[in-house]
């Protein structure tokens, strides 16, 4: 790896693949960093291995990700699997972790391109061994093959509960039932927002469809479901919950959730980018403009990490990062970066109209966000419950970053990535105020663990 | 809790998980083998001492913390099998010198 680079990419998943590639084409010194061993991000995890027969299982958008992944291997890129970027500075300093030690390098321009994590929501019993989120369930399936063996009960909101059930019912896994969480009024308040979808109908054609299958399939989908909880002894057993009124109860060893995705916004964060609150997809995002500028120069965001619009619209928001990048080093005119931009402009904007409906339909209730249960975990690295974060609010600790200092919220291993979010909405929904006064966990570098081994080899790079 | 469905075709490699010998399929995490060939838990908490185990397997969370050939607070989602890798369950803060109890 050089001192140096024209171009940096964080992030292997679909946005920086498509940076990198159209970057690479001109001829830049351009380089894609990536924690994971293999690249594809976590949508198209393990694309490059995946083997034929369960490939074709996972569903033609997964399929995808294969071109993609070709057409970067054909450029010139560089590519650097298991390495781990731990701070971005406003200088566009850039901290790596490879082969155990760490280094910090520069690059002229930078494209973090760190995609989505699940919206952790906690809930009673979420810490039980054998309670994960959905995404963990298709990446032992991409990437290793590895299913449910007594079957799964699944819990949540959002197409990729649909997408997993239809995935594991083509892998002859039982689905013991899927218990959507999303408020059966939504059906109403997302309608405004339906003609905009039609446009997009691919989209709906697709889920509906899943939803047929698996309902010939006598898969269990039960819709309004709500006081979700995972109960057992050091282990999931039984999944409860209120449905049409009454208390319910499937035993369970395995029980997988998923309640949208939100940005990746750690690296965004350290580089000291103003980031906004956004409403309607209930997350916090970078703020960028049309090319994924931040308010940092020199630092580009493309991908989910800028803003949920899915995988599709990340590879257009890749190329169109990728062309920024190459007008800011000077290499094509703002003319030829406008001209090249056209078609993946114009994708953008279709795959765009489902996003209003989609987001409507699936917002989680405020409630749910809000942890009601005292007695949920909320930090599971402290373990901190639901009821310490509101007494501390009663305290007179009343933003998030103010709890964090007083109840240790987000000082564990995980930064604050699992209990940001719920922290933030107990808190406003504790104290009377918006999520948005809130505020967020703020971030510093190193923005994962290192060991002062891996510390102890930073030195002076001559430049 | 999990199975290792045979749609693909890798070699296996030799692990040893919690003192038992096990064969299995090369190129997986280590947190893809032990939900595949073991019940519950992988660690317990250094605050409570709670069974945990993985919950993202993106390396996000923290949760699959194990101790790989004696080292510990190895993310096991984000480490791969290799042969004759030693993988134990990381009780509380683990050893916190390699191969030390």
């Amino acid at each position: 790896m050089k001192s140096h680079y024209q171009l940096l990419v964080i992030g292997a998943g679909p946005a920086g693949l498509a940076a990198a590639t159209i970057a690479a084409e001109e001829g830049v010194c351009c380089a894609v960093l990536d924690e994971q061993a293999t690249l594809g991000g976590q949508i198209y995890r393990s694309i490059e291995s995946v083997p034929e027969q369960r490939a074709q299982k996972l569903g033609s958008e997964y399929l995808r990700g294969k071109k993609l992944a070709a057409a970067f291997r054909e450029s010139d890129a560089e590519y650097h699997p298991n390495t781990k970027v731990w701070s971005v500075n406003n200088e566009r300093e850039v901290g790596v972790l490879q082969n155990n030690k760490a280094r910090i390098i520069k690059a002229d321009q930078i494209i973090i391109a760190s995609g989505a994590i699940e919206r952790p929501v906690p809930f009673p019993g979420w810490t039980l061994p054998g309670v994960m989120q959905a995404g963990a369930g298709q990446i032992l399936y991409k990437s290793a093959g590895i299913v449910p063996d007594n079957g799964v009960v699944l819990a949540g909101s959002g197409p990729l509960l649909l997408l997993l059930a239809w995935q594991y019912l083509h892998a002859g896994v039982e689905v013991k039932a899927l218990l959507d969480v999303t408020p059966l009024i939504n059906q109403i308040t997302a309608l405004p927002k339906f003609p905009r979808a039609l446009l997009a109908h691919h989209y709906l054609t697709k889920g509906i469809a899943y939803q047929i299958e698996l309902k010939r399939a006598g898969i269990p989908m039960l819709f309004g479901v709500s006081d979700l909880r995972a109960e057992g002894e050091d282990l999931c057993q039984r999944v409860c919950f209120k449905h049409s009124g009454k208390q319910k109860t499937i035993e369970s060893e395995l029980l997988l959730t998923h309640f949208g995705v939100i940005p990746h916004i750690w690296l965004t964060q350290s580089a000291d980018c103003k980031h906004q609150w956004d409403d309607s997809q209930q997350c916090w995002r970078p703020e960028h403009d049309e090319w994924g500028n931040t308010s940092i120069d020199g630092i580009i965001v493309a991908g989910d990490g800028a803003g949920i619009n899915g995988a599709r619209s990340a590879e257009h928001a890749g190329r169109l990062a990728g062309l920024e990048a190459l007008n800011a080093l000077d290499i094509i005119s703002q003319k030829e970066r406008d001209n090249r931009a056209v078609k993946d402009r114009k994708w953008m904007q279709n795959e765009h109209h489902i996003r209003p409906f989609l987001e409507k339909y699936y917002q989680i209730p405020k409630k749910l966000l809000a942890t009601p249960d005292n007695e949920t975990i909320v930090c599971r690295c402290e373990e901190i419950t639901a009821g310490e974060v509101r007494q501390a609010v009663i305290e007179g600790h009343d933003n998030t970053n103010q709890v964090k200092f007083f109840t240790r919220c987000g000082m564990g291993p995980c930064q604050g990535r699992q209990c940001s979010n719920a922290v933030a909405h107990i808190v406003a929904d504790e104290s009377g105020k918006t999520v948005e006064d809130m505020g967020h966990f703020r971030g510093r570098p190193p923005i994962a663990p290192l060991t002062l081994e891996q510390l102890a080899f930073l030195k002076k790079e001559a430049v | 809790m999990f199975k290792q469905l045979s749609d693909g075709e890798a070699d296996s490699v030799e692990i040893i998980l919690n003192g038992q010998s096990l064969q299995v399929t090369m190129g997986i995490s280590v947190a893809a083998a032990a939900l595949s060939h073991q019940q519950g838990f992988t660690r317990t908490t250094p605050v409570s001492g709670s069974k945990r185990a993985p919950f993202c397997m993106m390396g996000v969370c923290y949760d699959c913390l194990m101790v790989i050939d004696g080292k510990a607070n190895q993310r096991a989602c984000a480490t791969y099998v290799k042969e004759g890798m030693r993988i134990d369950n990381q009780l509380g803060v683990g050893p916190i010198m390699e191969n030390t109890q």
